[in-house]
């Protein structure tokens, strides 16, 4: 082969880029064969895309050898756009399992809103979130800033679009319309954060970017100081951190509800891990302008969420999925704490596997509880904390569970996970000397206990009136079932997820 | 006494902590074919009676097979890996400090079980009640047994849930508000203590309690000390509860069921105290240096207050509810406790361990009887079952009133019961505090404290007046007839009555136990 054509053509390596690719590649079918399918067979554009996601999650197990890079510099193998490490690998696999989970809860809410004449276009569904689900796979294995920027918004484009998708519902547009305003702007801010870095450092690449900023032409240390602070608003956005958390629960009432549960955990993790990539590979010479801020941001978001869902009212409508919204915001807060301590401490990476360990929890108890919470949508459809009272009577297992999601959510024994999950993101404010942190995070935990519980105690009560009995669709037991396993394994060994705690990931 | 070897030990050990889960578990399903019983109630109490009676039996082994001539030493030790990352181990174990309170605990739950299934607390179905019941004995005999602080929270926070639920779902008047109280002071208490043990976890580079007491503080600063035992502290005072964290106890007393009642003030009280002996006595001996004279102050002002608040309570149209009283009385001895601990000597620790146990059997058997009083009459208001003359119960329905008259004077500590013993060495300890702590201030505690034993003994005796004395004509004559004990009460009652005339007769029984293991406790490390 010649030189010219080894130069122009890149070689790719195609296994480690597989999971973002399969995912979108499955997308692209669904959206085509959308065309061909009969409107009797659309159920089968389900089942192709949850086996997609499905395929996409497994091809992750080839990967676990070691780490691999594609997309490098030709002249420097080291300085890669695309790499597969144990980060990359842990965070696609929660944003994959729970695009699957959140499938899972999709399909059943699909078939239920076609039987009730509020048909929602499946073709398209599927397609969106898929790409989403692309974007998400992409943005932790991004090593450039040009990258991240693209993997954000292919993650955040396609989920505009599933907001509005109820047709006809006012509220869903609404809510469709705050999302995408305010996630535009932080978009278009973290990209002028971007390309004041470009302009600072002359580099794109993350860890080309970390060298730069260490030993910057003092003129242009204003420049960079703000690029840093900038580019850091579009991933709290994603996060929904306080400030950046308003359009939280108008969108996830407004969304269909599997919708709202993708938000809560595959929009978290895009935003965690962004952030994470950032601040601790890109730019970890301004740990001393990140790590206070982030701080704060943590303090604030878990105090503004907690507080937030503290004050709903149970007989209001909807106040279940608000109180999942606001309480959504809260579990940010503790999400942020272990990167906020990677900016004090001398061990950042073991920092951020607090984080890690704490969303891979959150993300299989938070689906866990939305998909109880579209069980009990099914027949109660304004779905308020009121409506669950007395489920043990009427569907003990249900109840069982639910009340094991929330209490792993509080972080109290049976939810050994949870408590053990606290654990580690307290040890990890404890340990980078951020004391007052951990005592905001305290009382926080004790708030957030108060509403967790009142919801518990809420199930145990004596039922008003005969139990009606609904049947469940297969694929939201599935759900239930596969996240309530999830949920009492890792009860029993922490161990499992606790471990990125202990190592290095990059 | 008898020779059981280690590895059935370590068995029975780790039995008597998972086998109540298990049964809990068990408890929740369906009854297997030939255990139905009369009825799936009776068939659920029943289990709860056999689960708690063979955890009982368990313990018993384990005290028959502990070595008794070597108490300092821990015994039936399990210690396995369990969580790496945050170097958790599953490591348990006991020696003379904690096999006291695991036998207290295994019975006082196995008690209650009993009680229960011949007068189930009303409220909703027994099948949760006795899986509530079974965790929270789990949680309560993991506190004692196991030896990593991060597993230890993990025990301290396990009781909360099923005790929440036991007040707010079988509990009386105000039981709502009350299990709020309970949980939230609890858990704001418990998450400052989790700071605290991660602080000491941290900087030591482990969570392993045997070898932080062995370390004896030498690998924490004193600032680390001061700052860890003032966030764990406050955790296990609010569970103790120390004045003035103690606002949530009378609420959850009053409004909690009968068993509720007995367990919260028997065992779980015993927690809090028992984490200050255990870990903060030797793993951050300088900073409890430092909070001793604070500590034994704030105990004082307890006894005084839980006294005071009891006499106002006793007196004649206060409307004094009586669970809440022996409530306020649980504040003033458990201010005996603490005072034995600040004190810092093996005296006043032997003392406060012996408080502990006459507490957990005396105030147990309180509970119990007033409990049953009021199911006999409907109200545990003082004005309302005294009224003028005084309720007569010598009278009217003699075992009982004898039964309340020996609860009452064996709390007041009464020499020859086992109320007596702890008080005094708690006394005995305050007069010769421990070396760089302030003799005239722990001299001052002494005299208050005794003053407050005077108190005690003059509530004490106006409640055994109010209640057990009276003019029988006068009340019968309104027809309100009074059932003297009954067949079960007596099973579930005598053995608190047995074991507190023994500790109070032989008192060396225990302190034999728990004397080599607070000396060495003290001293810091192996001997």
């Amino acid at each position: 082969m010649s030189s010219l054509a080894q130069s122009v053509v890149q070689s790719v390596d195609w296994l480690a880029i597989a999971p973002p690719t399969i995912a979108a590649v499955v997308g692209l079918v669904v959206l085509v064969a959308d065309l061909f399918v009969r409107d009797d067979r659309k159920a089968l554009l389900g089942w192709v895309s949850i086996a997609g996601l499905a395929a996409a999650t497994l091809s992750l197990l080839p990967l676990l050898d070691g780490d691999r890079s594609t997309f490098c510099l030709r002249d420097d193998a080291d300085v890669c756009s695309y790499t597969a490490d144990p980060f990359t690998l842990v965070i696609q696999f929660l944003v994959l399992g729970g695009a699957l989970l959140a499938a899972l809860l999709s399909a059943s809410a699909l078939k239920e809103a076609k039987d009730a004449g509020r048909e929602l276009p499946e073709g398209e569904f599927w397609f969106l979130l898929l790409s989403s689900a692309a974007g998400a796979a992409l943005l932790p294995a991004s090593r450039d800033l040009a990258t991240l920027v693209v993997a954000l918004e292919v993650a955040s484009l396609p989920a505009f679009a599933l907001v509005g998708l109820k047709r006809g519902d006012r509220r869903s547009a609404e809510a469709a319309l705050k999302f995408f305003l305010s996630s535009v702007t932080a978009t278009a801010v973290t990209l002028m954060g971007v390309s004041f870095l470009y302009a600072a450092t002359g580099t794109l690449y993350l860890t080309e970017t970390a060298a730069e900023l260490r030993d910057i032409d003092p003129q242009l240390g204003t420049l960079a100081q703000a690029g840093v602070v900038l580019t850091l608003v579009g991933f709290a956005f994603k996060t929904a951190a306080v400030p950046f958390h308003f359009w939280v629960p108008d969108t996830y009432i407004g969304a269909p509800l599997p919708v709202a549960a993708y938000l809560s955990v595959v929009g978290k993790a895009v935003g965690f891990s962004g952030l994470i990539l950032v601040t601790v590979v890109a730019f970890p010479s301004y740990a001393d302008v990140w790590g206070p801020a982030l701080a704060i941001l943590a303090a604030l978001t878990m105090t503004v969420g907690n507080a937030a869902a503290l004050r709903q009212q149970a007989t209001r409508a909807y106040s279940a999925v608000r109180l999942l919204a606001w309480s959504s915001v809260g579990q940010a807060g503790y999400l942020l704490v272990p990167i906020a301590a990677a900016g004090y401490s001398k061990d950042a990476e073991r920092a951020i596997g607090s984080t890690v360990a704490y969303a891979l929890m959150y993300a299989a108890v938070n689906l866990g509880a939305f998909a109880v919470a579209a069980l009990v949508a099914r027949a109660k459809p304004l779905n308020r904390i009121s409506d669950y009272r007395g489920l043990y009577a009427s569907q003990p297992v249900t109840a069982l569970v639910l009340a094991f999601f929330l209490l792993c959510l509080a972080g109290l024994p049976p939810g050994i996970i949870g408590l053990f999950a606290k654990v580690t993101v307290f040890s990890a404010a404890v340990d980078a000397g951020l004391g007052w942190l951990a005592v905001v995070m305290a009382v926080n935990v004790v708030i957030a206990l108060y509403y967790y519980l009142q919801w518990t105690a809420v199930l145990f009560r004596a039922p008003e009136g005969e139990p009606e009995r609904h049947p469940v669709p297969a694929p939201l037991t599935a759900a239930i079932a596969v996240t309530a396993v999830l949920g009492i394994a890792l009860s029993g060994a922490p161990q499992l997820v606790m471990r990125f705690a202990g190592t290095g990931l990059f | 006494m008898i020779d059981i070897s280690a590895s059935v030990m370590q068995f029975l050990l780790a039995f008597v902590v998972v086998g109540p889960l298990i049964g809990a578990a068990a408890a929740l399903l369906p009854a297997p074919p030939g255990l139905k019983g009369k009825s799936p109630e009776q068939a659920v109490l029943r289990h709860g009676v056999t689960v708690t009676g063979a955890v009982l039996a368990a313990t018993i082994v384990l005290t028959l097979g502990f070595d008794h001539d070597q108490p300092s030493k821990m015994q039936a030790t399990t210690d396995i890996s369990w969580i790496p990352a945050l170097d958790v181990r599953i490591h348990l174990g006991i020696d003379g400090i904690s096999l006291p309170l695991l036998v207290m605990t295994a019975l006082l739950t196995f008690l209650c079980a009993l009680y229960s299934y011949f007068k189930m607390p009303t409220g909703p179905s027994p099948k949760a009640f006795v899986a509530l019941l079974l965790v929270l004995e789990s949680g309560t005999l993991a506190t004692f047994a196991v030896l990593d602080l991060l597993l230890f929270f993990l025990a301290f926070e396990m009781v909360l849930i099923p005790m929440y639920f036991l007040i707010a779902r079988w509990g009386g008047e105000g039981r709502g508000p009350a299990a709020w109280k309970f949980i939230l002071f609890t858990l704001l208490g418990s998450v400052v203590m989790l700071l605290g043990l991660l602080l000491v976890g941290l900087n030591s580079g482990t969570f392993d309690m045997l070898a932080l007491a062995t370390d004896n503080g030498r690998s924490l600063t004193t600032s680390v000390q001061v700052i860890a035992v003032l966030a764990i502290g406050i955790g296990l005072a609010v569970k103790t509860p120390m004045w003035p964290l103690h606002s949530w106890l009378p609420d959850a007393h009053t409004a909690a069921p009968t068993v509720g009642s007995v367990l919260l003030a028997g065992v779980l009280l015993k927690m809090g105290t028992y984490g200050f002996v255990r870990i903060l006595l030797p793993i951050t001996p300088d900073g409890m240096h430092t909070f001793a004279p604070y500590l034994a102050a704030f105990a004082v002002v307890g006894i005084i207050y839980g006294s005071l608040a009891c006499l106002a309570l006793a007196k004649q149209g206060a409307k004094g509810d009586l669970k809440r009283l022996i409530a306020y009385s649980s504040v003033g001895h458990m201010g005996f406790v603490l005072l034995g601990i600040a004190t810092m000597t093996p005296t006043g620790v032997n003392g406060a361990l012996f408080a502990n146990i006459a507490h957990g059997l005396i105030t147990g058997l309180l509970f119990f009887l007033v409990g049953a009083l009021k199911d006999r009459t409907g109200t545990t208001d003082l004005d309302a079952l005294a009224q003028e003359t005084g309720a007569a119960l010598y009278g009217r329905a003699p075992r009982f009133g004898g039964l309340l008259a020996f609860g009452a004077v064996a709390s007041l500590g009464l020499p020859g019961l086992a109320g007596f013993w702890g008080e005094m060495l708690a006394l005995f300890g305050a007069f010769q505090p421990a070396q760089g702590l302030s003799r005239p201030a722990f001299l001052t505690f002494m005299v208050f404290a005794g003053i407050g034993t005077l108190l005690t003994a003059a509530y004490m005796l106006v409640v055994v007046r109010r209640v057990c004395m009276g003019a029988v004509g006068a009340v019968q004559q309104e027809g309100r007839a009074l059932a003297d004990v009954q067949g079960y009460e007596f099973a579930a009652w005598t053995p608190l009555v047995a074991l507190t005339v023994l500790a109070g007769l032989w008192p060396a029984v225990l302190l034999g136990l728990t004397d080599p293991a607070v000396q060495q406790l003290l001293a810091g490390g192996t001997r």
